[in-house]
């Protein structure tokens, strides 16, 4: 016997007899091979042996040995189940600390998910209700001036689609669209206000869908003044009168004929309307002006939208092969704007690429990507602290599956034992996330306009299946690690050092664990403050002018000066101003201008005011003068710029560039600098300041912007309200101060700041949970170590040090991976195009160390020191 | 019942199991019948023997206590039941009285 420790069987051999051998001879016969193959061993050699050995594998497969399909063995898991459940429930039921932690970890991160998990199902079920959804396509538009960076537009030209029907072969249906249809509808004396989009006469053959309810879809849009209204629209004009044939005025007087009503467009399309006119009414509109052109032009391309359906047999590749002919013949005519056309499939517009112009609604596929992806190191985190409380407490598992095993279980009923309980546990957490779900659900809607406008997150049947089946799946996933490993332990040696943890001393998967955890939670915690920071930053930034007090009211078409006269009267409004639009707030609105050499063109944003707006917004004008009132209808003659414009076009100093001339677009009139303004930020305060300039043109006014001097800001909004009311009754009074507005404009650092913050304290809670777990578990097992040098002098302060020590190096790990990781991300990737922003110093940086430090110090000094302060009589007495 | 009759190697198993007895199994089996017989049997036709017998109810089997000789697995000892000595002494009592049977004349003209 002196070879046979370093000589086996073959390995191979021997689990194809395993696998073939029922189990009642199965032992017998591998004891005989294996004294068979010792002695031959001897006899004859390892060679020898090896082939018997496998010989004797062969010649075994006899009728008696051989499995039968045997159903009953695979039934065994389903009866075992039973008992998997049972035990589960009492280990549930025993350990409630850590029953508790996994479960309020598990169930709010869960909820987060779900919150996700319906977000993600209904955003990507928008459109799907189009019967030839896989064949239609939206056009396009990429549009590039000169050599600089292209944008990319949801909208076209009207000439790109009517080329498209006219010369690209293999097309169903298409059909063109405006964005510009309705107005004040007036039917008899009622005069409501009715939104649509222009539409040609294919609309139905593109979408049907949109299902007619009255009318014929061939022709309802055929005729010059045709209108289709939503049932909606239709009881909103006519109540429960019929609708079919009545007559609208809209417009400059023009009458429309109700010919079809269709059902109110789902919420889930990308695009809705209440009503449809037909396009030629607006094609006939525009030809009346022969000399003017530009509504068919190629660079028209900012409010139409063309869609189209492919023939079946037609793919796109070569539809858009013959729209590239088409737009390089356009594109040849001008030498400065370039619009590239590409097909844009229907079922990705919504999520999609973020594009200018939309239609309706649209969500960026990035944010979605990013949401997604923090909900993610939620559910990891939570996942962590399953796997490593149940790893950390297997300790007191061993034995259960040591005695298991000696019973006959096998290392696969084991395995599924623990997999039953992990997944018993997420069923438990789900429960209560479901309630948590709806808590979080309305907070989540009213985060921002553009998520409450995409989704509603109604709870229909199939998303609790989507629930239940991602639970399972994260069940299985948290507990597939402690099961390997508990399924791993042998019997004979968890029996025989019962109790011993050197068993569990390799197990350093818990600390990388830990690590990962408190990383991802510091940079959390980084990144809310920083966003915090940048938030409030831009909120009380100098814009260079003052917002204090200021009321804008939008005109929505009434007259200018009845509406100023209106407000006049009322004693708190102390001035008044009028203008084309808000600055400061996001949008802009561009020019190019010109100034001495022809060639050398810039944009200018601008803004129309009146004589009264640089005085109201205090303004500081630091050469020159303001505009003085001239009667309206006269030809544009000054201007105020800013700084940065003289700069740009080098005009010299203030004072010398008063009475210099610009020139506003490529043929507009000439108008001189009556005056330069210190410059200030007009669009928001991460974008760089460019040429600006106050035009002076009245007719152009959409807002009247009021200096309100009141205690009483209800009083006096009511007072305006009844004010608006005489002069326009059938619009809503749409007011709002000018510092709301801007902390609107930065609503979405407001919403990063919300969204991060709750999942940062999402994730602190739950590592902190975990570290409790541990901690608790710690202090339980070396309880008799800690009484027995205290027995030996030690003092509590050292004890505490001693159980601390371990879990504060991770702590110090993971933040010297966290700050500089989350550092370099905001500095160089989130914050870099970003112009003023706050630098990112050693206090948004250490704060959140300090959090995290001071929770894990919390968590685990609170454990340490109850085992530290206990008796150690107690504790020893029972050995 | 597939006959009463016992087959020649059955027989044999049956026999060396007696002789064998309290330890009777397998790879033991297998060495005694060449020890008494010189056959060289392959472990696999042994096995296949003592299942047959098994049903038959001439043997039953135990496991035994697990050792480490045989990588931990434990030894199925047989051992003859009341049955199975009825029949080994059945097949006895009919070759004995087929023996007294012969004439002694067979034996002298062969010898001779």
């Amino acid at each position: 016997m002196k070879s046979n420790k370093t000589h086996t069987p073959p390995k191979w051999a021997e689990r194809l007899l395993e696998w073939y051998c029922r189990a009642n001879v199965l032992e017998d016969l591998q004891g005989d091979l294996h004294e068979f193959f010792d002695r031959n061993l001897e006899e004859k050699g390892p060679f020898r042996a090896r082939l018997n050995f496998v010989l004797d594998v062969f010649k075994f497969m006899r009728p008696y040995t051989i499995k039968k399909l045997e159903i009953f063995n695979n039934i065994t898991p389903f009866i075992m189940f039973k008992n998997y459940f049972k035990t589960s429930v009492r280990s549930i039921a025993r350990n409630k600390l850590f029953s508790a932690i996994n479960v309020i970890g598990l169930a709010i991160s869960m909820s987060v998910c779900l919150l996700m998990i319906s977000f993600l199902s209904e955003l990507f079920s928008y459109d799907k209700f189009h019967p030839n959804a896989d064949r239609m396509y939206r056009l396009m538009t990429t549009n590039q001036f000169l050599e600089r960076d292209p944008s990319e537009f949801a909208s076209t030209s009207i000439l790109a689609g009517k080329r498209l029907q006219e010369e690209v072969p293999g097309i169903e249906a298409s059909v063109i669209m405006n964005n510009g249809f309705g107005g004040d509808a007036k039917i008899g004396d009622k005069t409501i206000p009715i939104g649509g989009l222009w539409a040609t006469q294919d609309f139905f053959g593109v979408f049907p869908a949109f299902q007619l309810l009255q009318g014929n879809p061939e022709t309802a849009l055929a005729e010059p003044y045709s209108v289709v209204l939503t049932e909606e629209a239709a009881t909103k004009l006519y109540g429960d009168d019929e609708a079919m044939g009545q007559t609208i005025k809209l417009g400059k007087e023009d009458i429309y004929t109700v010919t079809g009503i269709i059902k109110k467009p789902p919420h889930n399309s990308h695009f809705t309307f209440e009503s449809l006119g037909s396009m030629i009414t607006y094609e006939n509109e525009r030809k009346e002006t022969p000399d003017d052109t530009y509504w068919i032009g190629w660079n028209n391309i900012w409010s139409n939208y063309v869609y189209v359906l492919l023939n079946e047999n037609t793919s796109i590749a070569q539809v858009s092969a013959s729209m590239d002919k088409i737009v390089a013949e356009e594109n040849a005519k001008d030498d400065r704007v370039k619009n590239y056309i590409s097909f844009q499939p229907l079922l990705s517009i919504m999520p999609g690429k973020d594009l200018s112009n939309n239609i309706g609604k649209g969500m960026d596929t990035r944010i979605l990507w990013l949401l997604s992806g923090l909900t993610f190191i939620v559910m990891l985190s939570a996942g962590f602290n399953y796997t490593n409380l149940s790893i950390a407490r297997s300790l007191r598992r061993a034995k259960e599956v040591g005695v298991r095993k000696v019973v006959g279980a096998r290392r696969k009923q084991i395995f599924s034992q623990f997999m039953t309980e992990a997944i018993l546990i997420s069923l438990i957490s789900l429960i209560f996330a479901v309630f948590l779900f709806y808590v979080i659900k309305p907070e989540f809607l009213n985060l921002d306009g553009e998520i409450q406008s995409a989704a509603r997150l109604l709870t229909t049947p199939s998303l609790f299946a989507y629930f239940i089946i991602f639970t399972v799946l994260i069940g299985s996933m948290a507990g597939f690690f402690p099961a390997i490993f508990l399924s791993k332990l042998q019997a004979v040696k968890v029996l025989k050092d019962a109790g011993s943890t050197r068993l569990f001393k390799k197990v350093n998967m818990r600390k990388v664990l830990i690590v990962v955890q408190f990383t991802l939670s510091l940079a959390f915690i980084i990144s809310a403050t920083i966003a915090f920071r940048q938030y409030k930053y831009s909120l009380a930034f100098d814009l260079g002018f003052k917002t204090e007090n200021i009321l804008n009211v939008r005109l929505q078409g009434n007259d200018v000066n009845t509406v100023a006269s209106a407000f006049e009267k009322i004693p708190e409004i102390a001035e008044i101003s009028r203008s084309m639009m808000i600055p400061s707030v996001g949008s802009t609105y561009g020019n190019t201008i010109k100034y001495e050499d022809p060639l050398d063109s810039a944009t200018m944003y601008y803004n129309t005011i009146d004589e009264n707006y640089i005085p109201l917004l205090k303004h500081e004008l630091i050469a020159g003068s303001n505009f003085e009132s001239r009667p309206e209808q006269e030809k544009e003659e000054f201007i105020i710029v800013n700084e940065q414009l003289l700069k740009r076009f080098d005009i010299g100093t203030p004072e010398e560039a008063i009475g210099k001339k610009i020139q506003i677009n490529r043929n507009g009139d000439k108008v001189s600098i009556r005056g330069v303004v210190r410059d200030f930020y007009y669009s928001t305060v991460d974008r760089e300041i460019k040429s600006f300039g106050f035009r002076y043109r009245p007719g152009q006014y959409q807002y009247l912007n009021l200096k309100v001097s009141t205690t009483d800001v209800i009083g006096t909004m009511s007072k305006l309200e009844s004010a608006w009311t005489e002069v326009d009754d059938v619009h809503e009074f749409n007011a709002m101060f000018y510092d709301e507005r801007i902390e609107q404009a930065y609503s979405e650092f407001s919403v990063m700041f919300t969204i991060i913050g709750f999942l940062a304290f999402i994730t602190i809670s739950i590592a902190a949970l975990g570290l409790l777990g541990m901690a608790v578990y710690t202090a339980e097992t070396r309880l008799k170590e800690i009484s027995i040098r205290k027995v030996l002098g030690a003092t509590e302060g050292s004890l505490i040090k001693l159980l601390t020590r371990g879990f504060m190096w991770l702590l110090i790990i993971s933040s010297l991976i966290a700050v500089p990781a989350t550092y370099f991300l905001f500095d160089s990737v989130v914050l870099a195009e970003s112009v003023n922003r706050i630098s990112i110093g050693i206090v948004e940086l250490s704060s959140g160390v300090i959090v995290i430090f001071a929770i894990g110090f919390l968590m685990i000094g609170s454990q340490t020191w109850k085992a530290a302060k206990s008796n150690p009589a107690e504790t020893l007495r029972s050995e | 019942m597939k006959g009463t009759n016992l087959g020649e190697f059955q027989e044999l198993v049956l026999l060396t199991i007696g002789s064998l007895h309290p330890e009777a199994y397998g790879v033991a089996i297998k060495e005694e019948i060449y020890a008494h017989t010189n056959r060289k049997v392959t472990l696999s036709t042994v096995h296949a023997a003592l299942n047959r017998l098994e049903k038959k109810g001439l043997v039953k089997s135990d496991l035994g206590e697990a050792t480490n000789i045989r990588g931990g697995k434990r030894k199925r000892n047989f051992t003859i039941t009341a049955f199975g000595i009825k029949m080994l002494s059945e097949a006895k009592r009919q070759r004995e009285s087929l023996w007294d049977s012969i004439p002694d004349i067979v034996f002298q003209v062969n010898l001779g």
